[in-house]
């Protein structure tokens, strides 16, 4: 017995090469009430596309649950278990802990299990936080946390959480007659937080619903690679978001073209950006600017042009000034004159 | 510290494979765990229950124990791995302590509706503020209106026994919901008795594999365990966990016949033990190591000529109301004492206090006194002399003396 790491070996998962090569299966289908153009559930069906059969879910409490799963109805064609708001990362811990130790006694079939716990960012970025990261930091166990991030607690109609935007219209961050900003906070930097604080994760990656291939396949890397992983998605909300549910494909890309959304994976330690995010990043696409992104939803439409500006700033900064662009916001001493 | 000349019975050790050994009654536990092949064991430090963690740990390292042993981060996370873990066809076990245990309350309001098998060690530690360390009950009294069994035991041996009849009783597929088993803080957690550890021989007799059946979470296995429901289903699903407490006294006193015949080890009736009751004339009536006090009291008053005797409460949940009601109604007055306490109850009793008048409301043929005592919080010892002046009150209010119905032990100034 290794007196070290006790990973065990995982399976290899081939990545999708090309939409027309993805299975027709679904293992996430009718059966949810989510709304129309909600991309949370469609990231939830590219998951379990992405992921298999051979895979058990635990959902924690949120959009992704009270819209989704409710007694006499199902969607998922997998095994899925409820669990509680700020226990994504617990749960998946217990379950991959199970599946070890009964396979070793001989208990249960040895085989790769999927074991896969889903956050938003309520249930992520704020109450399972601590949760996360004590189960990123054990190596022993492979399973994947995915947290879909709409931007707000959504399913309790809609307020601030640790990643909701500068300044957002929310329930709970309403613009008024005296303080038209209520929510001064900054969008946490989850995937760079979960990387950088855990340094024997072996994956960690950003996803949007709006390049559906990449997210899939990246879920597939996730499972494939060994150990604890997490993976974070953004999701526009119509809803949430106040926005013609026909443009939430739009509105993803967007976020992606604006700067605001970076798309890149961590692999072993090695850091990679892909899509749009890449090219930006070396200088062949020139950002778009943020108006074009905020105006276009409901709950900007509070912001006057400093708010806007001001938004544009930080936006800015993170992709001229940060140490790793768009990624890491330390900034290196300048030299004095 | 006086030693207590305890009557001992001639027992004659039945199986050649059986051990002896001085330990605590987490040290009891810990070996339980092991002798039950626990799958996944999850951690937090908080006193004085995770002495228990420690022996498991060690226990692992050497190679004794085979388990997942997980530490937490939390008590909320560590109740949360277990209680996955057991969805997932794992043999668990956890514990906790105090205010510890009230941070993981969110896991454990859930595991009973999940039908969690989950076995929990409760180390009974004072709720902060203050942070004390000392024994109190309110911590695992907690959870007793959500499903989950509660027992008390008040010796090292009766530790190791019940974690065994624990998991048998919980992983009963008729029952399938958490068990808590109460240790005092300190009192029991911490103090070395004489154990008779049973061979893994009998244990494995005793003790089948868990078995989730098709409720288990795997690959082949299809379901979605906890959607939503709201108004529509809430009822009816309530309605499991209730049908699980009517036979649950049935699965109860089979398992401790099932544990007799096995391990030779008599416990009589599961649920409450006496105490020199046969012909008294008051007893006393509490749960865990105050019957360690208490009886040295009865047999001194006993030789004194009074008629005092003791039960000792060991199942809380299920409350054995009909059998409690039938064994009290025969005395004259009843004392219960509450290491616990109940802020704004009917009469401020204790918890105790208020559940044995509520079974005698309808289970009694007669209307003894019923005086309620608090006393041995934060792990206050409750004295020989304490025990005299109870039952001295209790005497007075069989003779029809009105009497306080809550009456505080020891209180200072």
């Amino acid at each position: 017995m290794s007196t070290f790491v006790d990973e065990k070996p995982t399976q290899n998962l081939e990545l999708f090469k090309g939409v027309k090569k993805v299975p027709h299966e679904e293992y996430y289908t009718s059966g949810h009430r989510t709304c129309q153009g909600c991309e949370s559930a469609q990231i939830m069906k590219l998951m379990a596309k992405a992921a298999g059969p051979r895979t058990i879910v635990l959902g924690s409490t949120g959009c992704m649950y009270v819209a989704n799963t409710s007694y006499y109805a199902t969607p998922w064609g997998v095994p899925w278990m409820h669990t509680q708001l700020g226990s994504s990362g617990s749960s998946a811990l217990g379950a991959a802990a199970a599946f070890r130790v009964q396979m070793r006694k001989g208990f249960m079939k040895d085989e790769p299990i999927n074991v896969i716990a889903f956050c938003g960012d309520g249930g992520g970025a704020d109450m399972g936080l601590g949760a996360i990261s004590a189960t990123m930091c054990h190596p022993d166990y492979n399973l994947l946390i995915l947290m879909y991030d709409n931007e707000s607690y959504a399913n309790t109609d809609i307020q601030i959480s640790g990643t909701s935007p500068y300044g957002v219209n929310t329930s709970f961050s309403t613009p008024g007659k005296v303080k038209r900003i209520m929510n001064h906070r900054w969008k946490k930097n989850m995937a760079p937080l979960i990387m950088a604080g855990h340094p024997t994760v072996k994956y960690v990656g950003t996803i949007s619903t709006s390049y559906p291939l990449q997210a899939m396949n990246n879920v597939r890397k996730a499972l494939s690679i060994g150990g604890p992983t997490f993976i974070h998605c953004l999701n526009p909300c119509p809803k949430g978001w106040d926005f013609d549910p026909v443009l939430s494909f739009e509105l993803g890309e967007l976020a992606v073209n604006t700067g605001i959304w970076p798309l890149y994976e961590i692999e072993n330690g090695k850091l990679k950006l892909y899509g749009k995010t890449e090219q930006i990043a070396n200088g062949r696409f020139k950002r778009l600017p943020v108006r074009d992104y905020l105006l276009k939803q409901g709950r900007f439409a509070h912001f006057i042009d400093d708010d806007i500006d001001y938004f544009q700033s930080k936006i800015d900064e993170m992709w001229n000034k940060w140490l790793v662009p768009g990624i890491i916001p330390l900034q290196k001493e300048v030299e004095t004159e | 510290m006086p030693t207590l000349t305890i009557p001992v019975e001639e027992k004659e050790i039945k199986k050649p494979l059986e051990q002896e050994a001085l330990i605590t009654g987490a040290e009891a536990i810990a070996i339980a765990c092991k002798l039950a092949n626990v799958d996944v064991v999850t951690a937090y430090p908080i006193r004085p229950y995770d002495t228990v963690m420690q022996y498991i740990s060690q226990l692992v390292a050497d190679g004794e124990m085979d388990c997942e042993y997980i530490v937490a981060e939390g008590e909320h996370s560590q109740f949360e791995i277990v209680k996955h873990a057991s969805a997932c066809g794992a043999r668990v076990f956890c514990g906790s302590s105090g205010v510890g245990w009230m941070y993981a309350m969110e896991a454990l309001t859930v595991t009973p509706a999940l039908r969690i098998p989950m076995i929990a060690m409760v180390g009974n530690r004072a709720l902060d503020d203050p942070g004390a360390f000392g024994v109190e009950h309110n911590d695992a009294l907690a959870v007793r209106d959500l499903g989950w069994m509660l027992t008390w035991v008040d010796s090292a041996q009766e530790a190791l026994d019940t974690a065994l009849i624990a998991y048998r009783v919980a992983e009963d597929h008729r029952m399938f919901v958490p068990l808590a088993i109460s240790c005092d803080g300190a009192f029991l957690t911490h103090s070395q008795a004489l154990v008779q550890i049973p061979s893994q021989e009998q244990v494995n007799k005793f003790l089948p594999r868990y078995n989730r059946g098709d409720l288990l979470l795997h690959p082949d296995n299809v379901i979605s365990v906890a959607p939503q429901a709201n108004e529509d289903w809430v009822t009816e699903i309530r309605r499991q966990n209730y049908a699980v407490t009517e036979i649950a006294c049935d699965v109860i006193r089979e398992v401790y016949a099932d544990f007799e015949k096995t391990f030779g080890r008599k416990y009589g009736n599961p649920f409450f033990e006496e105490y020199m009751t046969e012909d008294a004339e008051v007893v006393l009536l509490g749960m865990g190591t105050i019957s360690t006090p208490v009886r040295v009291a009865i047999r001194k008053m006993r030789e004194e000529g009074k008629k005092v005797g003791f039960v000792r409460l060991r199942w809380f949940r299920p409350f054995a109301g009909p059998e409690i009601a039938k064994c009290l109604e025969r005395f004259k007055a009843i004392g219960v004492i509450d290491r616990d306490f109940s802020f704004g109850s009917p009469n401020l009793s204790g918890v105790v206090a208020t559940e044995v008048r509520s079974a005698m409301y309808t289970g009694s043929k007669t209307r003894p006194p019923v005086i309620g005592f608090i006393g041995g919080l934060g792990g206050r010892e409750i004295t020989v002399p304490d025990v005299e002046k109870t039952a001295e009150i209790v005497f007075d209010a069989a003779k029809g003396n009105a009497q306080p119905l809550t009456q505080w032990i020891g209180l200072r100034g």
